[in-house]
Protein backbone atom coordinates (compact mmCIF):
# COMPACT_ATOMS: atom_id res chain seq x y z
CA UNK A 1 0.00 0.00 0.00
CA UNK A 2 1.20 3.29 -0.66
CA UNK A 3 2.62 4.86 2.28
CA UNK A 4 0.24 7.97 2.11
CA UNK A 5 -2.71 5.68 2.78
CA UNK A 6 -0.60 3.50 5.61
CA UNK A 7 -3.19 3.51 8.67
CA UNK A 8 -2.36 2.62 12.32
CA UNK A 9 -4.59 0.93 14.79
CA UNK A 10 -6.41 2.72 17.28
CA UNK A 11 -6.65 1.36 20.95
CA UNK A 12 -7.59 3.87 23.26
CA UNK A 13 -10.29 2.85 24.98
CA UNK A 14 -13.34 5.57 24.53
CA UNK A 15 -14.53 5.75 27.73
CA UNK A 16 -11.38 5.94 29.39
CA UNK A 17 -10.39 8.85 27.38
CA UNK A 18 -13.98 10.77 28.39
CA UNK A 19 -13.62 10.19 31.22
CA UNK A 20 -9.93 11.71 31.32
CA UNK A 21 -11.49 14.78 29.50
CA UNK A 22 -14.67 15.39 31.33
CA UNK A 23 -12.43 15.14 34.72
CA UNK A 24 -10.74 18.26 33.72
CA UNK A 25 -14.03 20.30 32.73
CA UNK A 26 -14.72 22.33 35.20
CA UNK A 27 -17.12 25.15 33.96
CA UNK A 28 -16.24 23.73 30.43
CA UNK A 29 -19.56 23.82 28.28
CA UNK A 30 -20.21 20.31 26.32
CA UNK A 31 -21.44 19.18 23.37
CA UNK A 32 -21.94 15.66 22.06
CA UNK A 33 -22.58 14.76 18.61
CA UNK A 34 -25.51 11.74 18.15
CA UNK A 35 -24.36 7.97 18.85
CA UNK A 36 -21.56 6.34 21.10
CA UNK A 37 -20.08 10.40 22.09
CA UNK A 38 -23.37 10.74 23.44
CA UNK A 39 -23.63 7.85 25.51
CA UNK A 40 -20.02 8.35 26.17
CA UNK A 41 -20.21 11.82 28.03
CA UNK A 42 -23.61 10.36 29.57
CA UNK A 43 -21.08 8.13 31.69
CA UNK A 44 -20.60 11.31 33.52
CA UNK A 45 -23.85 13.22 33.23
CA UNK A 46 -23.55 17.09 33.79
CA UNK A 47 -26.01 20.35 33.38
CA UNK A 48 -23.43 21.97 31.58
CA UNK A 49 -23.47 19.70 28.66
CA UNK A 50 -26.20 19.74 26.05
CA UNK A 51 -26.50 16.57 23.91
CA UNK A 52 -27.46 15.93 20.24
CA UNK A 53 -29.87 12.59 19.70
CA UNK A 54 -29.77 13.16 16.28
CA UNK A 55 -28.99 16.26 13.38
CA UNK A 56 -25.87 14.25 12.22
CA UNK A 57 -23.02 16.97 11.07
CA UNK A 58 -24.47 19.66 13.75
CA UNK A 59 -22.32 19.07 16.50
CA UNK A 60 -19.19 21.42 15.43
CA UNK A 61 -21.95 24.33 14.48
CA UNK A 62 -23.82 24.19 17.52
CA UNK A 63 -20.05 24.54 19.37
CA UNK A 64 -19.61 27.56 17.02
CA UNK A 65 -22.95 29.51 18.40
CA UNK A 66 -22.63 28.21 22.00
CA UNK A 67 -18.90 29.86 21.98
CA UNK A 68 -19.43 33.10 19.91
CA UNK A 69 -21.97 33.45 22.86
CA UNK A 70 -20.40 32.55 25.33
CA UNK A 71 -16.72 33.53 25.02
CA UNK A 72 -15.38 33.77 28.71
CA UNK A 73 -16.36 29.64 28.89
CA UNK A 74 -14.45 26.31 27.26
CA UNK A 75 -16.40 25.19 24.54
CA UNK A 76 -16.04 21.52 24.20
CA UNK A 77 -17.47 19.41 21.52
CA UNK A 78 -17.41 15.50 21.57
CA UNK A 79 -18.57 13.94 18.46
CA UNK A 80 -17.83 10.98 16.18
CA UNK A 81 -15.55 10.81 13.08
CA UNK A 82 -19.13 9.82 11.14
CA UNK A 83 -20.67 12.56 12.41
CA UNK A 84 -17.61 15.03 11.83
CA UNK A 85 -17.43 13.76 8.86
CA UNK A 86 -20.66 14.81 7.59
CA UNK A 87 -20.08 18.29 9.07
CA UNK A 88 -16.88 19.27 7.35
CA UNK A 89 -17.75 22.46 6.36
CA UNK A 90 -17.92 23.46 9.55
CA UNK A 91 -13.66 23.00 9.50
CA UNK A 92 -13.73 25.84 7.04
CA UNK A 93 -16.19 28.09 9.48
CA UNK A 94 -14.65 27.36 12.34
CA UNK A 95 -11.41 28.13 10.93
CA UNK A 96 -12.43 31.50 9.58
CA UNK A 97 -14.21 32.66 12.41
CA UNK A 98 -11.04 31.74 15.09
CA UNK A 99 -13.10 31.78 17.99
CA UNK A 100 -10.85 31.85 20.94
CA UNK A 101 -12.39 29.00 23.37
CA UNK A 102 -13.56 26.33 20.78
CA UNK A 103 -12.41 22.75 21.21
CA UNK A 104 -13.31 19.91 18.99
CA UNK A 105 -12.52 16.36 20.10
CA UNK A 106 -13.12 13.40 17.41
CA UNK A 107 -13.38 10.53 19.24
CA UNK A 108 -12.28 8.43 15.66
CA UNK A 109 -12.85 4.72 15.94
CA UNK A 110 -13.48 5.10 12.09
CA UNK A 111 -16.79 3.43 11.88
CA UNK A 112 -20.26 4.17 11.65
CA UNK A 113 -20.65 1.62 14.79
CA UNK A 114 -24.24 2.50 15.52
CA UNK A 115 -25.15 1.25 11.90
CA UNK A 116 -23.61 -1.96 12.11
CA UNK A 117 -19.54 -1.01 11.97
CA UNK A 118 -19.32 0.35 8.52
CA UNK A 119 -15.94 1.73 7.95
CA UNK A 120 -15.66 5.52 7.53
CA UNK A 121 -12.87 7.61 5.04
CA UNK A 122 -10.67 7.56 8.17
CA UNK A 123 -9.98 4.15 7.93
CA UNK A 124 -8.86 4.74 4.52
CA UNK A 125 -5.94 7.21 5.89
CA UNK A 126 -8.45 10.62 5.51
CA UNK A 127 -7.30 12.75 8.43
CA UNK A 128 -9.27 15.48 10.25
CA UNK A 129 -6.63 17.03 12.09
CA UNK A 130 -5.17 17.09 8.68
CA UNK A 131 -8.28 19.03 7.55
CA UNK A 132 -8.59 20.89 10.38
CA UNK A 133 -4.80 22.14 10.23
CA UNK A 134 -5.70 23.30 6.88
CA UNK A 135 -8.42 25.19 7.91
CA UNK A 136 -6.12 27.34 10.11
CA UNK A 137 -7.50 25.84 13.37
CA UNK A 138 -4.83 26.86 15.67
CA UNK A 139 -4.21 23.33 17.29
CA UNK A 140 -4.64 19.89 15.25
CA UNK A 141 -3.40 16.55 16.00
CA UNK A 142 -4.50 12.99 15.82
CA UNK A 143 -3.59 11.32 18.89
CA UNK A 144 -3.40 7.07 19.62
CA UNK A 145 -0.97 6.86 22.63
CA UNK A 146 -1.44 7.75 26.31
CA UNK A 147 1.02 10.62 26.06
CA UNK A 148 -0.35 12.30 22.91
CA UNK A 149 -3.44 12.21 24.88
CA UNK A 150 -2.06 13.90 27.59
CA UNK A 151 -1.10 16.41 25.44
CA UNK A 152 -4.25 16.72 23.08
CA UNK A 153 -6.38 17.35 26.91
CA UNK A 154 -3.50 19.87 27.96
CA UNK A 155 -4.38 21.73 24.12
CA UNK A 156 -8.30 21.01 24.71
CA UNK A 157 -8.32 23.28 27.19
CA UNK A 158 -5.37 25.79 26.75
CA UNK A 159 -5.59 26.61 23.30
CA UNK A 160 -5.84 29.88 22.02
CA UNK A 161 -7.89 29.56 18.80
CA UNK A 162 -9.84 26.90 17.54
CA UNK A 163 -8.59 23.29 18.22
CA UNK A 164 -9.14 19.74 16.96
CA UNK A 165 -8.05 16.56 18.61
CA UNK A 166 -8.48 13.69 16.53
CA UNK A 167 -8.51 10.36 18.85
CA UNK A 168 -8.25 7.24 17.82
CA UNK A 169 -10.23 4.91 19.92
CA UNK A 170 -10.75 0.82 19.85
CA UNK A 171 -13.32 -0.82 17.84
CA UNK A 172 -15.07 -1.65 21.78
CA UNK A 173 -18.75 -0.83 21.53
CA UNK A 174 -20.52 0.31 24.87
CA UNK A 175 -23.95 0.30 25.98
CA UNK A 176 -26.21 3.29 25.88
CA UNK A 177 -25.47 5.30 29.06
CA UNK A 178 -28.43 7.99 29.30
CA UNK A 179 -32.12 7.63 28.98
CA UNK A 180 -32.17 11.25 28.41
CA UNK A 181 -33.50 11.90 25.20
CA UNK A 182 -36.10 14.87 25.22
CA UNK A 183 -34.60 17.57 23.22
CA UNK A 184 -36.70 20.53 25.02
CA UNK A 185 -35.76 19.52 28.12
CA UNK A 186 -31.79 18.66 27.12
CA UNK A 187 -31.99 22.35 26.04
CA UNK A 188 -33.81 23.62 28.81
CA UNK A 189 -32.02 22.47 31.75
CA UNK A 190 -28.76 23.62 30.02
CA UNK A 191 -29.58 27.25 29.71
CA UNK A 192 -31.09 27.05 33.36
CA UNK A 193 -27.80 26.22 34.59
CA UNK A 194 -25.92 28.50 32.71
CA UNK A 195 -28.38 31.28 32.31
CA UNK A 196 -30.56 31.23 34.82
CA UNK A 197 -33.33 33.74 35.26
CA UNK A 198 -31.66 35.11 31.44
CA UNK A 199 -33.13 31.90 30.64
CA UNK A 200 -36.88 33.22 29.95
CA UNK A 201 -36.20 36.45 28.65
CA UNK B 1 -22.18 42.26 -18.17
CA UNK B 2 -23.79 41.69 -14.89
CA UNK B 3 -26.13 44.30 -14.30
CA UNK B 4 -26.18 46.30 -11.19
CA UNK B 5 -27.37 45.33 -8.05
CA UNK B 6 -30.76 47.16 -7.63
CA UNK B 7 -31.07 49.75 -4.31
CA UNK B 8 -33.10 47.69 -1.69
CA UNK B 9 -33.41 50.49 1.60
CA UNK B 10 -35.66 47.47 3.26
CA UNK B 11 -31.92 46.34 3.87
CA UNK B 12 -31.89 49.09 6.94
CA UNK B 13 -34.99 48.35 8.27
CA UNK B 14 -34.66 44.72 8.49
CA UNK B 15 -31.22 45.51 10.31
CA UNK B 16 -33.24 48.13 12.39
CA UNK B 17 -35.45 45.27 13.35
CA UNK B 18 -33.01 43.20 14.08
CA UNK B 19 -31.57 45.75 16.66
CA UNK B 20 -34.94 45.64 18.29
CA UNK B 21 -34.69 42.01 18.85
CA UNK B 22 -31.43 42.29 20.24
CA UNK B 23 -30.09 39.81 17.43
CA UNK B 24 -26.26 38.80 18.51
CA UNK B 25 -25.43 36.52 15.78
CA UNK B 26 -25.90 36.31 12.64
CA UNK B 27 -25.10 33.52 10.24
CA UNK B 28 -25.50 33.49 6.37
CA UNK B 29 -24.74 32.62 3.28
CA UNK B 30 -24.77 34.86 0.65
CA UNK B 31 -27.27 36.33 -1.45
CA UNK B 32 -27.53 38.65 -3.74
CA UNK B 33 -30.73 40.07 -1.94
CA UNK B 34 -29.03 40.45 1.39
CA UNK B 35 -25.84 41.81 0.21
CA UNK B 36 -26.37 45.67 1.93
CA UNK B 37 -27.72 44.12 5.09
CA UNK B 38 -24.79 41.81 5.21
CA UNK B 39 -22.61 44.82 5.42
CA UNK B 40 -25.01 46.65 7.98
CA UNK B 41 -24.77 43.50 10.39
CA UNK B 42 -20.82 42.99 9.85
CA UNK B 43 -20.45 47.24 10.36
CA UNK B 44 -22.18 46.58 14.29
CA UNK B 45 -19.32 46.05 16.78
CA UNK B 46 -21.91 43.76 18.73
CA UNK B 47 -22.71 41.45 15.89
CA UNK B 48 -21.12 38.02 15.61
CA UNK B 49 -21.54 37.32 12.19
CA UNK B 50 -20.44 34.02 10.57
CA UNK B 51 -20.43 33.33 6.95
CA UNK B 52 -21.44 29.84 6.38
CA UNK B 53 -19.97 26.78 3.49
CA UNK B 54 -23.74 26.07 3.79
CA UNK B 55 -27.26 26.60 4.98
CA UNK B 56 -27.51 23.88 7.43
CA UNK B 57 -24.27 25.12 9.54
CA UNK B 58 -26.82 28.11 10.33
CA UNK B 59 -29.37 25.86 11.32
CA UNK B 60 -26.60 24.10 13.91
CA UNK B 61 -25.14 27.61 15.05
CA UNK B 62 -28.08 29.66 15.67
CA UNK B 63 -29.71 26.01 18.21
CA UNK B 64 -25.61 26.73 19.60
CA UNK B 65 -26.56 30.72 20.06
CA UNK B 66 -29.56 29.77 21.72
CA UNK B 67 -28.01 27.20 24.15
CA UNK B 68 -25.75 30.45 25.15
CA UNK B 69 -27.90 32.95 25.61
CA UNK B 70 -27.75 34.76 22.32
CA UNK B 71 -30.53 35.78 19.78
CA UNK B 72 -29.42 34.52 16.18
CA UNK B 73 -30.33 35.29 12.85
CA UNK B 74 -29.79 33.04 9.60
CA UNK B 75 -29.97 34.44 6.13
CA UNK B 76 -29.98 32.25 3.25
CA UNK B 77 -31.24 32.23 -0.68
CA UNK B 78 -34.30 29.72 -1.27
CA UNK B 79 -32.03 27.80 -2.74
CA UNK B 80 -30.70 26.88 0.53
CA UNK B 81 -33.68 25.64 2.29
CA UNK B 82 -33.25 22.29 1.10
CA UNK B 83 -30.01 22.36 2.30
CA UNK B 84 -31.29 22.95 5.85
CA UNK B 85 -33.88 19.76 5.81
CA UNK B 86 -32.75 17.17 8.43
CA UNK B 87 -30.80 20.19 10.53
CA UNK B 88 -34.10 21.14 11.11
CA UNK B 89 -35.03 18.47 13.53
CA UNK B 90 -33.15 20.19 15.76
CA UNK B 91 -35.45 23.19 16.30
CA UNK B 92 -38.53 20.83 16.37
CA UNK B 93 -37.31 18.35 18.97
CA UNK B 94 -35.69 20.71 20.96
CA UNK B 95 -38.34 23.44 20.30
CA UNK B 96 -34.99 25.96 19.63
CA UNK B 97 -35.99 29.22 18.21
CA UNK B 98 -34.95 29.98 14.74
CA UNK B 99 -35.64 33.51 12.63
CA UNK B 100 -34.35 32.31 9.30
CA UNK B 101 -34.54 34.98 6.27
CA UNK B 102 -35.33 33.77 3.00
CA UNK B 103 -34.72 35.74 -0.21
CA UNK B 104 -36.44 33.91 -2.91
CA UNK B 105 -35.65 33.06 -6.21
CA UNK B 106 -37.27 30.82 -8.71
CA UNK B 107 -41.23 32.45 -8.34
CA UNK B 108 -41.20 36.33 -9.93
CA UNK B 109 -40.02 36.97 -13.77
CA UNK B 110 -36.79 34.36 -13.01
CA UNK B 111 -33.85 33.62 -15.82
CA UNK B 112 -32.38 30.75 -14.29
CA UNK B 113 -34.28 27.26 -14.75
CA UNK B 114 -32.03 25.67 -11.98
CA UNK B 115 -33.95 27.96 -9.61
CA UNK B 116 -37.78 26.76 -10.06
CA UNK B 117 -37.17 23.36 -8.01
CA UNK B 118 -35.99 24.78 -4.77
CA UNK B 119 -37.89 28.42 -5.18
CA UNK B 120 -41.10 26.51 -6.41
CA UNK B 121 -40.94 23.89 -3.19
CA UNK B 122 -39.32 26.21 -0.57
CA UNK B 123 -42.18 27.21 1.37
CA UNK B 124 -43.61 23.30 1.04
CA UNK B 125 -40.34 22.36 2.12
CA UNK B 126 -40.16 24.85 5.64
CA UNK B 127 -43.23 24.14 6.40
CA UNK B 128 -42.76 20.35 6.01
CA UNK B 129 -39.99 20.15 8.46
CA UNK B 130 -42.11 21.67 10.98
CA UNK B 131 -41.71 25.84 10.53
CA UNK B 132 -44.16 28.31 10.03
CA UNK B 133 -43.42 30.38 7.03
CA UNK B 134 -44.34 33.72 6.47
CA UNK B 135 -44.22 35.83 3.19
CA UNK B 136 -43.64 39.36 3.05
CA UNK B 137 -44.60 41.24 -0.68
CA UNK B 138 -44.21 44.75 0.09
CA UNK B 139 -40.62 47.01 0.49
CA UNK B 140 -42.32 48.84 2.92
CA UNK B 141 -43.49 46.03 5.50
CA UNK B 142 -40.52 43.97 5.68
CA UNK B 143 -39.20 45.70 8.84
CA UNK B 144 -42.96 44.96 10.64
CA UNK B 145 -42.92 41.59 9.39
CA UNK B 146 -39.34 40.72 10.53
CA UNK B 147 -39.47 42.39 13.97
CA UNK B 148 -42.98 40.58 13.91
CA UNK B 149 -41.25 37.33 13.42
CA UNK B 150 -38.48 37.50 15.32
CA UNK B 151 -40.99 38.59 18.44
CA UNK B 152 -43.04 34.94 17.63
CA UNK B 153 -39.77 33.11 17.70
CA UNK B 154 -38.44 33.62 20.64
CA UNK B 155 -41.48 34.20 22.42
CA UNK B 156 -42.39 30.71 21.71
CA UNK B 157 -39.22 28.88 21.09
CA UNK B 158 -39.92 27.75 17.28
CA UNK B 159 -38.53 28.02 13.91
CA UNK B 160 -40.26 30.42 11.62
CA UNK B 161 -38.81 31.82 8.55
CA UNK B 162 -39.66 35.09 6.53
CA UNK B 163 -39.73 34.69 2.75
CA UNK B 164 -38.87 37.76 0.94
CA UNK B 165 -40.91 37.50 -2.36
CA UNK B 166 -38.14 37.76 -5.54
CA UNK B 167 -40.79 40.66 -6.80
CA UNK B 168 -39.67 42.76 -3.76
CA UNK B 169 -35.57 41.68 -4.00
CA UNK B 170 -35.99 42.56 -7.62
CA UNK B 171 -35.16 40.11 -10.60
CA UNK B 172 -31.93 39.79 -12.61
CA UNK B 173 -32.32 42.06 -16.32
CA UNK B 174 -29.60 39.53 -18.11
CA UNK B 175 -31.26 40.86 -21.40
CA UNK B 176 -28.25 43.07 -21.36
Amino acid sequence: MNDRLKKREGTLDRREVVKAILDRRGDALVVTGLGSSCYDCGVHDHLNTFYLWGAMGAAAMVGLGLALAQPERRVIVVTGDGEMLMGLGALATIGAKQPQNLSIVVMDNELYAETGMQPTHTAKGVSLSGMAKAATFAYAETVYTQDELDRGIAAIYDTAGPALVDIKVSNKRYPMSIRLRDGAHIKNRFREHLLGEKAFD
Amino acid sequence: VKPETPARPWARDIYDSFKRLKIAQVAYVPDAGHTQLILDCEADKQMKVVSLTTEQEGVAMLAGSWLGGDRGALLMQSSGAGNCMNMLSLAQEARFPMLMLVTMRGEWGEFNPWQIAMGQGTQKLLEDAGCIVQRVDRAEEIGEVVFAAGTMAFSTNRPIAVLIGQRVVGFKDWSK
